[in-house]
């Protein structure tokens, strides 16, 4: 197959974009960029399928027609995609209720691990510290 | 014997609640379990004396030769009685231990049943993989029973150490067991015993099985997690660690015995380990205080014993063997028994605390004599028939056999000399300490320990009874032996060591009690150390390596996974360099204008700074890509794209008009760069990667062949949609079912927990929803300001129209671009369109069902056209053409993919509607609270 470079070009920049946006702290622009890779997940799939005419029998001959399973596929990622970017929309919604803000946070736990390396000691024993969870659940706004 | 087994299983689920009712009595009632595991035994007595093997089988997983064969030789015969008769009285005994004040004592009767449950099943089974999980299964009990206390920290450190220890043995042995049976082809020790392997395979076998019968038992060096589960109540000591869990290694080495004792590794491990962990337990016991650490250590020393006469592979030490299992259960259970009621009558365990006790409880004492007498070997008790016959049975003149019984006369005088240690220091009048104030001592708890020591009495006595029960056991052994228990042999060397050894503990003890240097003697090996090394460079290394690898911040995990790709993807590029030609600047020069708005559009997506900018730009890549996918030959997805696009989009603005307007963090200058390298080196090597994917492709695509069954076995002249809902319809059903997954999540995330969140306390009421079912209410409902007169108009015209429209796009999907995704997003469309005229009370009017019904009714449809192709006798999913002729409306043609793709068409709508519901409307009433809580605090203000 000989491949469509302007299309290859466009999922490149759409790629480009997604990515910069998905390495942000701020998760809005993650779930823009997530959504900009879906955009160039789905046209990169497509360039796997054949070009032609609409896959419907009796509008196109079968030898000319567009690859219908590739468009299968990405029909379902489409949708897909509408779910995930609400479920994180409600999550970017419920960190600003929680916190006031929707960027995405260090781990606590995983911050008091490294600390802990740092300081060359072993394993916390439950009677040591108070529980993180304590001192990790962010005071209401 | 599995109806023992159920027995067992049954009390150990009822005792919580009839320790619930009865309190600590209770345990009478389970005390007749053992009991009966005791009785059962007692009467199979005449069959074991012939040498017979009591056997049942069940099969189980045949496929994979587990089975529950169950078989009782003489050895479990003997196990069975310990078993049953210690763990009966150790429950009476429990009785009175404890109070009825007692925390988790229901779980405790429970969990100790349990534990008797499955010491049984594991004497009594013949499949080696079963024996395995019941081995485990007393692991799992015997660390709960040490833990009872889980206040305790030493009670919590001491239960987990058992339980690392033994199960790492365990493991080890699972290994040496799988290695034995794949072998023989049979898991069956009866079968396995006939033909096992040789040479190296046999040696790494034996030296993993008895890894874990070492680890059990606390042989040298796994001995110090023993002493450890000191911190069990005191019946659980007495049984688990003196009588049954422990016991278990030395009934697996009496059990291989027979067949593996010819292995190579098999004597020198066994001998070696036995004789040392028999010296340091002596040793240790003789410096221990309490009086349940030293019978603990003294517990580790007599184990090593064991381990010796049934490790020597040798008839009469066998014989020997047994005999000392049996006597060693009865002694150590009994004085066990002794220090509970000790520590119950005075308060205390420590020796320099207790004083003149043999004159305030003297039936306590000579319980304890006779018990400890046994343990230190004096004629006429069963301890001593045993030990003499040991010391008799390596009289044989070997060089090894001489070592061991030096370290067995050794052994035995420590042994003697902790036996008076014990007993001076429990019951002896000492200078200068005050005796204690004594409580009475209740029967019940003086009667097991009475009832073994009497018991040991009597076995000693009766010995040559015995040998001829004990005999059929040892007969098993190759070599020849004529050997028999009895108390009197005549003037035999044995006899001389006898009395060697209790002159020589005598002396020991005398010796000891005086002087206090010897107490800092030290094995230069330690197996408790190496275990505290082990553990603690074990958590240091995991807090490095999380530490290391566990950032915690999702950038530099992404980052991380990003460049992995980069670095992959590009490497395999460059390895295939240079790349394929033939490649076409376009399809269709069209193209180039949705392309170039695309490129446009993302470049500023990805610097955008106003949160609302940067979501209509992201909204411009998505209707261009819905241009690309028309001029590429996809109408379908052309038509999804664009109502997702404007769904994605209002749920953007439904969520963005309560943040900031600009995004809150100015990033660093040198970290924005990082990000844009990184995406434009993903950008670079994605697009390389598609190029090379789709240059190198050269097989014909599978879809060439849809064409045509689509339309004779689907029905449909659309090939996408008749691929959606019947050639790969499963995609589709986990499609819609992660849908509905996906929208439940938004719903818990917006209505959980709000309230709280909100500030609860004072909260003015909000405007109660208008009544009746008038269309758009907005003038009642919504503020004027809010109100667009345009909107509600072309609402009023539209709404049925865009309805019924998606009810032709699924119906006409089948066979021009629509189908159920396009349907249910366009009534999804619909529904915001009421939602933004009529705000929120306008969509329970448009929608006066839950969002949740819908979604769930469809699935329900889609499963249900699936399971009804089943039930039709066809393949899950699988559709079929009807087509009538009827009367009047003339040739109805009709598939039933069709109604799966009403279920999909359910489920869109459902999902949309609750985001709506979410995401708008709860929304909208956390906006109207706040607003309504910050004006009710300005009038306070003002007041």
């Amino acid at each position: 197959m000989s491949p469509n470079l302007l299309l290859v070009i466009v999922v490149g920049v759409l790629f480009a974009a997604g990515v910069t946006l998905l390495l942000e702290r701020n998760l809005t622009r993650v779930i823009l960029g997530i959504t900009l890779l879906g955009n160039g997940v789905n046209l990169l799939i497509l360039l796997g399928g054949a070009y032609g005419g609409p896959p419907i029998v009796g509008v196109t001959p079968e030898p000319r027609m567009s690859d219908p399973l590739t468009q299968a596929m990405i029909l379902t990622a489409i949708v897909i995609t509408l779910g995930m970017t609400a479920f994180l929309l409600a999550m970017a919604y419920r960190s600003w209720l929680l916190t006031g803000h929707d960027n995405v946070q260090d781990d606590v736990e995983d911050r008091r691990i490294r600390e802990r390396a740092e300081r060359d000691q072993g394993l916390a024993e439950p009677d040591d510290e108070e529980p993180a969870a304590t001192v990790a659940a962010g005071a209401p706004r | 014997m599995l109806v023992l087994l159920i027995v067992h299983l049954t009390a150990a689920m009822l005792a919580p609640g009839l320790v619930r009712r009865l309190g600590p009595r209770a345990f009478y009632l389970l005390a007749a379990v053992p009991a009966a595991g005791l009785g059962w035994a007692l009467t199979h007595t005449a069959a074991v004396r012939d040498g017979r093997a009591v056997a049942e089988v069940y099969p189980w997983v045949p496929r994979l030769g587990v089975d529950l064969a169950l078989r009782m030789t003489t050895l479990s015969w003997l196990m069975v009685l310990l078993v049953g008769g210690v763990g009966a009285l150790a429950l009476i005994y429990c009785a009175r231990y404890f109070g009825a004040a007692e925390p988790g004592l229901g779980r405790f009767a429970g969990v100790f049943v349990g534990f008797a449950g499955a010491m049984l099943g594991l004497i009594v089974s013949d499949n080696l993989l079963v024996l395995y999980v019941f081995w485990e299964l007393t692991t799992v009990f015997s660390y709960l029973l040490i833990g009872h206390d889980p206040a305790a920290r030493a009670s919590r450190v001491a239960a987990l150490q058992a339980l690392i220890v033994t199960t790492l043995g365990g493991l080890a042995m699972l290994v040496g067991i799988i290695m034995l049976g794949e072998h023989a082809g049979s898991y069956r020790w009866s079968q396995v015993a006939a033909t096992p392997p040789d040479g190296a395979y046999l040696a790494v076998a034996v030296i993993l099985l008895l890894l874990g019968a070492l680890s059990k038992s606390a042989i040298f060096p796994f001995s110090f997690w023993l002493p450890s589960a000191m911190a069990a109540p005191t019946p659980v000591s007495a049984y688990l660690h003196a009588a049954a869990m422990v016991k278990a290694g030395v009934f697996l080495i009496g059990l291989l015995g027979p067949v593996l004792a010819g292995a190579g590794p098999w004597r020198p491990v066994l001998l070696a380990g036995g004789t040392v962990t028999m010296l340091f337990g002596g040793w240790s016991a003789l410096r221990q205080h309490d009086l349940k650490l030293l019978l603990a250590y003294g517990t580790v020393s007599q184990l090593g014993l064991l381990v010796v006469a049934l490790g020597a592979g040798l008839r009469d030490a066998a014989l020997a063997g047994a005999m000392m299992l049996l006597a060693h259960a009865m002694f150590k259970a009994a004085l066990f028994f002794v220090v509970g009621i000790v520590d119950h009558a005075t308060g205390t365990r420590d020796l320099r605390e207790l004083s003149g006790l043999r004159r305030a409880a003297p039936a306590l004492w000579i319980v304890a004599l006779l018990a400890a007498a046994s343990m230190a070997g004096v004629p006429p008790l069963a301890g001593f028939v045993g030990k003499e016959a040991i010391l008799d049975a390596f009289l044989g003149g070997a060089w090894w056999e001489r070592l061991v019984v030096a370290g067995v006369v050794l052994g035995s005088a420590l042994t003697v000399a902790y036996t008076l240690r014990f007993l001076w220091g429990a019951f002896a009048g000492k200078a200068g300490v005050e005796p204690r104030p004594v409580h009475r001592v209740p029967w019940p708890m003086l009667a097991p320990a009475a009832l073994l020591a009497v018991a040991g009495l009597a076995a000693g006595v009766f010995a040559p009874a015995l040998d001829g029960l004990l005999a059929s056991y040892a007969d098993t052994y190759a070599d020849p032996g004529t050997y028999h228990l009895a108390l009197w042999h005549g003037l035999t060397p044995a006899l001389g060591l006898s009395a060697l050894v209790l002159a020589g503990g005598a002396v020991v003890f005398a010796l000891t009690a005086r002087t206090h240097g010897w107490r800092r003697a030290r094995l230069p090996v330690d197996g408790g150390t190496a275990y505290e090394r082990a553990m603690a460079g074990l958590g240091r290394l995991a807090v490095e390596v999380t530490g290391a690898t566990q950032r915690g911040s999702l950038p530099v995990y992404l980052g991380t996974i990003l460049l992995v790709l980069v670095a992959l993807g590009g490497s395999t590029l460059l390895a295939m360099w240079p790349l394929p030609g033939g490649f076409r600047w376009w399809d269709n020069a069209l193209q180039l204008v949705p392309a170039a708005v695309l490129i446009i559009a993302a470049v500023f997506a990805a610097r955008a700074r106003r949160r609302l900018a940067a979501v209509v730009l992201v909204g411009v890549t998505g209707y261009a890509t819905a241009v690309l996918f028309v001029l590429h030959g996809a109408p379908d997805l052309a038509l999804t794209q664009l109502l997702v696009e404007t769904c994605t989009m209002v749920m953007f603005v439904l969520v963005l008009r309560r943040l900031p307007g600009h995004f809150s963090i100015r990033p660093l200058v040198a970290a924005r760069r990082v990000r844009v390298a990184i995406g434009v080196a993903v950008g670079v090597v994605v697009s390389g990667l598609a190029y090379a994917a789709t240059a190198g492709r050269q097989a014909v695509a599978i879809s060439t062949a849809f064409a045509e069954p689509a339309v004779s076995y689907g029905g449909g002249r659309n090939v996408v949609n008749v691929t959606l809902v019947d050639i790969r319809a499963w995609d589709t059903m986990g499609e819609i079912s992660v849908l509905l997954v996906a929208a439940t999540g938004v719903a818990s995330l917006v209505f959980g927990g709000s309230r709280r969140l909100l500030r609860p306390g004072r909260r003015p009421p909000l405007p109660a929803p208008p009544r009746g079912q008038v269309w758009l209410m907005a003038g009642h409902t919504l503020d004027a300001g809010l109100r667009s007169p345009i909107l509600e108009v072309v609402t009023r015209l539209a709404f049925h129209t865009v309805v019924l429209f998606s009810v032709y796009l699924l119906f006409a999907g089948h066979n021009a671009p629509g189908g159920g995704f396009a349907g249910g997003l366009v009534v999804g469309l619909a529904l915001v369109l009421r939602y933004l005229a009529g705000g929120r009370h306008e969509l329970d009017v448009a929608a006066p069902v839950d969002a949740g019904a819908v979604m769930g009714a469809g699935l329900f449809v889609a499963l249900g056209t699936g399971l009804a192709a089943l039930i039709a006798g066809g393949e899950v999913l699988q559709s079929t053409l009807l087509d009538w002729h009827l009367p009047l409306v003339g040739h109805v043609h009709f598939v039933t993919s069709m109604i799966f793709d009403v279920g999909v068409y359910l489920v869109v709508i459902g999902v949309v509607l609750n985001i709506l519901r979410s995401l708008g409307a709860e929304v909208d009433r956390h906006e109207l609270i706040e607003r309504a809580v910050a004006d009710a605090r300005r009038e306070e203000e003002l007041v």
